[in-house]
Parts: C-alpha cells; sequence; structure tokens
C-alpha cells in the first residue's frame, strides 16, 4: 500500500500544480501544454483507483483529440505573444465581481457534490458487489449504459450531435466564385475528354471552341 | 527489499523489451532504405558491417558526436521536450504487446484503449516541435500533421471497434485468442485496408507525409532540429511504424498464432510468428513508400473523412447487424 500511496499523491500534486499553472502560466500555449499535464494525471488517478476504462477514454478523447485542436487554435490565434496583458489591464478589473459569483457558484455546487457522495450510505457496498461479481470496468459500464441508462446516453449523444451542428452553422460560409478540384472529376477524365484528333486543312488553321 | 526485488525483477523485463525494440528499429531503418533502392535498381547502404546492417549504427554513432543547435529565437524546454516526448510515447506502447499467451509485460484489460491513446498522444511531439521551433517551415508541418493525425485517428478508433466487437474483450491477448480459429483478416478484409492505410497516415509514412514534404517544407517539424534530437524523432518515427505493424498483426493476422497448427508450423514459436508478420506488414510500408507518389493535402483530408469514416461505420453497423442476427456476438 506504501507504493500506492506514493504513487496517488504523486499523481495528485502534478495535477493540482498542474491545473494551478494553467491560469498562472503567462505564455497561452503553456497553458495548454499544463492542460494536457492535467489530464493525463487524471487519468491516471482514474487508473489507480480501477477506472481503467474511463481513465484511457479520457486520455483518447481528451488528451488525443480535444486538446490537440484547443492547442491547434491557440497556436494559430497568435495569442502567445500577447502574453496575458488583458488580465493585468485597467479594463479586465470590471469583470471581477461577475467572475467571483461564477467561481463562488461553482465552488458551491461542487461542494455538494462531493458532501452527497461523501455521505451516499450505500458507497461501500457498491465497491464490494463490483469486487464479488468479477466483472471487468468496462464489462460493468457496458451492462448499465445500454439498458438503465439508455435514454440519458442518447439524450447526451443527440446533444453533441446539436452542439457539432450548430458549430458548422455558425461558421459556415458559402464563398461564391471559388475554384476547387474535384478529384472524382480528375480521375474520371478520359483520354477523349482531353484530346480529338482533327484533320485541318492547309492555310485554314482549327477553330478551337472553349 | 520486496519493492526492491519487484522493481530489479520489472527493469530487468522492460530492458528485455526495449533492447530488441530498439535494435530491430536500427535494423528496419537498414531493411526500410533497401527495399528502397531495389525498387529504383539501386544498391542502398551496403559498405557498413554485412549486408550494409551496420549502416544504421554508424548513422547513429554520427547523429551522437554532432553539435545540438537549439535556435536562439526558439521555445527552449518545449524545444528539447518534443523528440523526447516522440521518444518516449513510440517506446512505452510496447508494453502491451502480447508476443505469446504469457509473454506479455503488461497484460492489463484495456490494452488496445491503450495502444489507441499512446498512438493519439504521438502527435504532441510533432505539434511540440513544430511550435517551439518558431520558424515557418515546421509550423507549417505541425499544423498539417495535427490535422492529419487527429482525422486518421478516427477512422482507426472505428476500425478497432469493429474488431472488438467479434471479440468482446479489450485484452490484447483475448483478441488474438479470439482468432484462432479463423484470422481477422479474412472476414474484415475492407477494414484491414483502410487500417493500413490509415496506418500509413498516421503514422506520417508515405505516400501521406506532408507533414515532412521536403518539396514544400525543407523537413517539416524536424527542419531546426540537429544531431541526437534529429535522431530522436527519427527513431521514434520507426518505433511508431513497426507499432502500427504490430497493431496490425494483432488485430488482423493472429498476433502470435501460428498460421496453421500443425506439425511445421508449430515448430517455430509464438513470438517469431509475431516478428515474421510485423516484417511482412513493414515490407508493405516500404514498398509503398517505394511505389507510390505523394497525395495532395486536400485529397487527403478528404480520403479520411469522406470516405474511411463513412465506410468504416457502415461496416461497423453491418458486423453488429450479421453477428447479432446469427447469434454469434461474443458474450460473457
Amino acid at each position: 500500500m506504501i507504493a500506492h500511496s506514493i504513487f496517488f499523491y504523486t499523481f495528485s500534486i502534478i495535477a493540482i500544480v498542474s491545473a494551478i499553472m494553467v491560469t498562472a502560466s503567462k505564455n497561452t500555449v503553456h497553458s495548454v501544454f499544463f492542460l494536457i499535464l492535467d489530464f493525463i494525471s487524471i487519468s491516471c488517478l482514474f487508473i489507480m483507483i480501477g477506472a481503467e476504462f474511463l481513465g484511457m477514454i479520457m486520455l483518447i478523447v481528451y488528451v488525443g483529440a480535444v486538446a490537440v485542436l484547443f492547442l491547434f487554435v491557440v497556436m494559430m490565434l497568435n495569442v502567445a505573444q500577447q502574453k496575458n496583458q488583458w488580465f493585468s489591464s485597467e479594463e479586465s478589473s470590471k469583470h471581477i465581481p461577475v467572475g467571483l459569483i461564477i467561481s463562488t457558484l461553482i465552488f458551491v455546487e461542487l461542494i455538494i457534490v462531493v458532501g452527497g457522495w461523501k455521505y451516499k450510505p450505500d458507497l461501500f457496498d457498491i465497491n464490494n458487489s463490483i469486487e464479488i461479481n468479477n466483472v471487468s470496468n468496462t464489462h460493468s459500464l457496458g451492462q448499465v449504459l445500454y439498458t438503465d441508462y439508455i435514454h440519458i446516453f442518447q439524450i447526451s449523444g443527440m446533444i453533441l450531435l446539436v452542439a457539432m451542428i450548430g458549430a458548422i452553422v455558425l461558421t459556415f460560409r458559402k464563398r461564391v466564385g471559388v475554384k476547387t478540384q474535384s478529384y472524382i472529376k480528375q480521375i474520371s477524365r478520359e483520354r477523349s475528354d482531353g484530346v480529338s484528333v482533327v484533320k485541318v486543312e492547309s492555310n485554314k488553321g482549327v477553330k478551337i471552341d472553349d | 527489499m520486496e519493492y526492491l526485488s519487484i522493481l530489479f525483477d520489472q527493469v530487468y523485463k522492460i530492458l528485455f523489451l526495449l533492447v530488441p525494440v530498439l535494435v530491430s528499429v536500427a535494423m528496419v531503418v537498414w531493411l526500410d532504405r533497401r527495399v528502397w533502392a531495389f525498387v529504383q535498381k539501386r544498391q542502398g547502404p551496403n559498405v557498413v558491417g554485412p549486408f550494409g546492417l551496420l549502416q544504421t549504427i554508424a548513422d547513429a554513432l554520427k547523429y551522437i558526436f554532432k553539435e545540438i543547435i537549439i535556435p536562439s529565437t526558439s521555445n527552449k524546454v518545449i524545444f528539447i521536450l518534443a523528440p523526447i516526448v516522440t521518444m518516449t510515447l513510440a517506446l512505452i506502447a510496447w508494453a502491451v504487446i502480447p508476443f505469446s499467451a504469457t509473454q506479455v509485460l503488461a497484460d492489463i484489460n484495456v490494452g488496445i484503449l491503450y495502444l489507441f491513446a499512446v498512438s493519439s498522444l504521438g502527435v504532441y511531439g510533432i505539434i511540440m516541435g513544430g511550435w517551439a521551433s518558431n520558424s515557418k517551415y515546421p509550423f507549417l508541418g505541425a499544423i498539417r500533421s495535427a490535422a492529419q493525425m487527429v482525422s486518421y485517428e478516427v477512422s482507426i478508433g472505428v476500425i478497432i471497434i469493429n474488431v472488438l466487437l467479434c471479440v468482446g474483450s479489450l485484452n490484447l491477448n483475448d483478441i488474438v485468442i479470439a482468432q484462432q480459429d479463423l484470422w481477422f483478416v479474412i472476414p474484415l478484409f475492407p477494414m484491414f485496408v483502410i487500417f493500413f492505410i490509415s496506418a500509413l497516415a498516421e503514422t506520417n509514412r508515405p505516400p501521406f507525409d506532408l507533414p515532412e514534404a521536403e518539396a514544400e517544407l525543407v523537413a517539416g517539424y524536424q527542419t531546426e532540429y540537429s544531431g541526437m534530437m534529429y535522431a530522436m524523432f527519427w527513431l521514434g518515427e520507426y518505433a511508431n511504424i513497426l507499432l502500427m505493424c504490430a497493431i496490425g498483426a494483432i488485430l488482423f493476422l493472429g498476433g502470435w498464432l501460428s498460421p496453421l497448427e500443425i506439425y511445421p508450423f508449430t515448430l517455430v514459436p509464438g513470438p517469431l510468428w509475431l516478428v515474421l508478420k510485423i516484417l511482412l506488414l513493414f515490407l508493405l510500408f516500404a514498398l509503398v513508400k517505394a511505389i507510390v507518389p505523394r497525395y495532395r493535402y486536400d485529397q487527403l483530408m478528404k480520403l479520411g473523412w469522406k470516405v474511411f469514416l463513412p465506410l468504416s461505420l457502415i461496416w461497423v453497423v453491418l458486423t453488429a447487424s450479421y453477428l447479432f442476427y446469427f447469434n454469434l456476438l461474443p458474450v460473457n
């Protein structure tokens, strides 16, 4: 158990420190890298409590896809050169009350969630039942996800779909007069479309229509 | 004391895995160059050692003794971290590859997810290198590579779902054992083809080597790197290629299983079969590099999103319906 707690505290310290560094670091791209480090250490914590499926999905979805796109956007916006000047300027101090209210709300919600989880009466029974059944983490998730929680699962899928379509609709612009290459057209081009053998009379020339 | 002995035991096992992987990476670079030369009717590296086998070792020595140049405008920490990330990620994935029913460093429940996660993290080495160089060609290369790898990962993920539907477990050994009667390359042949092409794109191999297209971008994200740091990118790239070959061999070619369970085949031990299958896939990789010209970038993205993704999604539905209709779904 000593090794277990050493690993636990190492990962938690890395998670907390990198979470602080996300907001504290001057360079925006560094913030994203610290966010990635945070994700990785949290997925390590997931794996340590036996939720290996969640940990791996966290790595694949958040680190492998979401954070890559995030990094992509941050690099393209070139905010790295601004060095977080906005946060120390006069203008930003007007937003401090709003930010405080929102963060207090989130903090209270977190307290409620953690408190409710901590004092849930049958918490230990659930832990034991998993070990007795000897079903792996992935199997037990699959058994409930598509049976008991199918509606919630479908609704969350719908929300993601709507968000995706919304993002496309918001950013889609129909541009006119843009020349595009269609590879189907390019591949399906035959010799007869491009070349034609014409009998040319001397001193007359050929009329090319285009 | 007990912890120490466990630690030494593990370190010994890890070294026993990593040293052969690194040596085979060096050999595979030689093989790649020889195949490439063979197709073009050249000799290829044939001077250093027997058949030029030690050419890669000589190259590595040359890289070690070269000066490492760090551009003054680069972001130094991330610039140095990038090749380390590439190399580390290429090597840690080998921990879950099963070489036989018992010879596996970490036989974890979610082995295939681990492999997928590690290969999806591989893009970070390239992005970090490209951004930290603070130069135009590396940055363009990094952006291309990020878009390309994220796109092709999606279809690789869906292909893995196809295989998992037939297996009913995320453990790599279970996946191998499920192919005892029939390798998945036969029922899922279109998926194998798509997996192979996606693996080419995922490892930035020709014809999808746009992140380092030398005609347009000098060397892409590696432009500013020199000496040992360049060599680490290079070794990591080849280790990743071998890893994708190993994943392909495990998912579709039956991993360490022998092709037929009859006398002459059963003499060959399981690990050797896996190595042979990895080599077969790698030969395909090398031949593709020599034969096929480079894709245009928009065609590459179209191929990923408009051809491979819909095709593999349809195949998931087909596989699931087939297994459900004939009551073949693996339930345990």
